[in-house]
């Protein structure tokens, strides 16, 4: 019950953020990406800015031995760099360029009622079960 | 240049780094979008649960955004629909079998120094840029 209220307070702050960062503008984030073009490079800024206090606060929330309202962290432990790694983020990159969207500013495009955000939603999941379709999983 | 935002860009994104960190102290979690997005089909009950919480929540989040400041952007009009759909599905497809996105890989990843990480976010950067070059520049689809 608590973990889902915080669950719903950090998605609230995420959906905020997005919006203030305008990565929620899928021709801002193509004009970021359009480096040889008018080059927008204002997005480099989101990530300096959610890197500083991440990193930041993840080493000090790491030192605790569970978090607050679970037993355990549950985070990705894994260290080899294998194929499909690079080969899923290369495929990610593609449909981000073709886009502008990836998927935090697609859901959080819903609230904005761009039916562009609805069309990609609907997509990524259907990315998702073609994904299951060929592996299996 | 007249479109630079890096203020509003900085705010927006300590933002994000405080979402991130306040899932991973109470919950343990990571706030990797695609991750919790999938999660939705792949968990039920209370595990189900808290990933569709988070998830409205980005959907309020940005509501309440637009309430405060109505006219913070234009959006696009007649983007090419056939564009949306093959560059959403590779996304989904993409962040399943790369195990994440801009938000696992590229912040929350980085940020717990993981190797995996940042392989993944510079290239999703570097085919990100070649695409929007290829699609602008060569083929002009897209303006």
């Amino acid at each position: 019950m608590k973990k889902s209220g915080l669950a719903l307070i950090s998605g609230i702050t995420f959906g905020v953020g997005l919006s203030v960062s305008q990565m929620v503008n899928p021709a801002k984030v193509q004009n970021f990406l359009d480096i040889t073009g008018n080059w927008d490079p204002s997005l480099a800024f989101v990530m300096i800015g959610a890197l500083t206090v991440a990193v930041v606060a993840f080493r000090w929330i790491m030192k605790r031995p569970a978090p607050v309202f679970d037993t355990e962290f549950n985070v990705a432990t894994h260290k080899e760099v294998d194929r499909p790694l690079l080969i899923g983020a290369a495929l990610f990159g593609i449909g981000w360029g073709m886009t502008g969207f990836c998927p935090g500013p697609a859901v959080a495009g819903i609230g904005l009622q761009m039916s562009e955000a609805f069309l990609m939603v609907g997509a990524v999941y259907i990315g998702f079960l073609l994904h299951r379709l060929f592996t299996g999983k | 240049m007249e479109n630079f935002t890096p203020v509003s860009a900085l705010i927006g994104g300590a933002l994000i780094g405080l979402s991130a960190s306040i899932l991973l102290l109470f919950t343990g979690r990571m706030a990797g979008v695609s991750g919790i997005m999938e999660g939705v089909l792949s968990h039920a009950g209370r595990e189900r649960i808290w990933r569709l919480l988070f998830l409205l929540g980005l959907i309020i989040g940005a509501f309440l955004y637009q309430l405060s400041n109505p006219s913070f952007f234009t959006p696009r009009d007649g983007y090419p629909v056939w564009l949306l759909i093959v560059g959403g599905i590779l996304v989904g497809f993409g962040t399943r079998m790369g195990r994440g996105c801009t938000s696992g890989h590229g912040i929350c990843g980085i940020a717990n120094f993981s190797i995996r990480s940042i392989y993944a976010t510079l290239i999703f950067m570097a085919t990100g840029i070649a695409t929007v070059y290829v699609l602008r520049h060569l083929l002009g689809v897209v303006t």
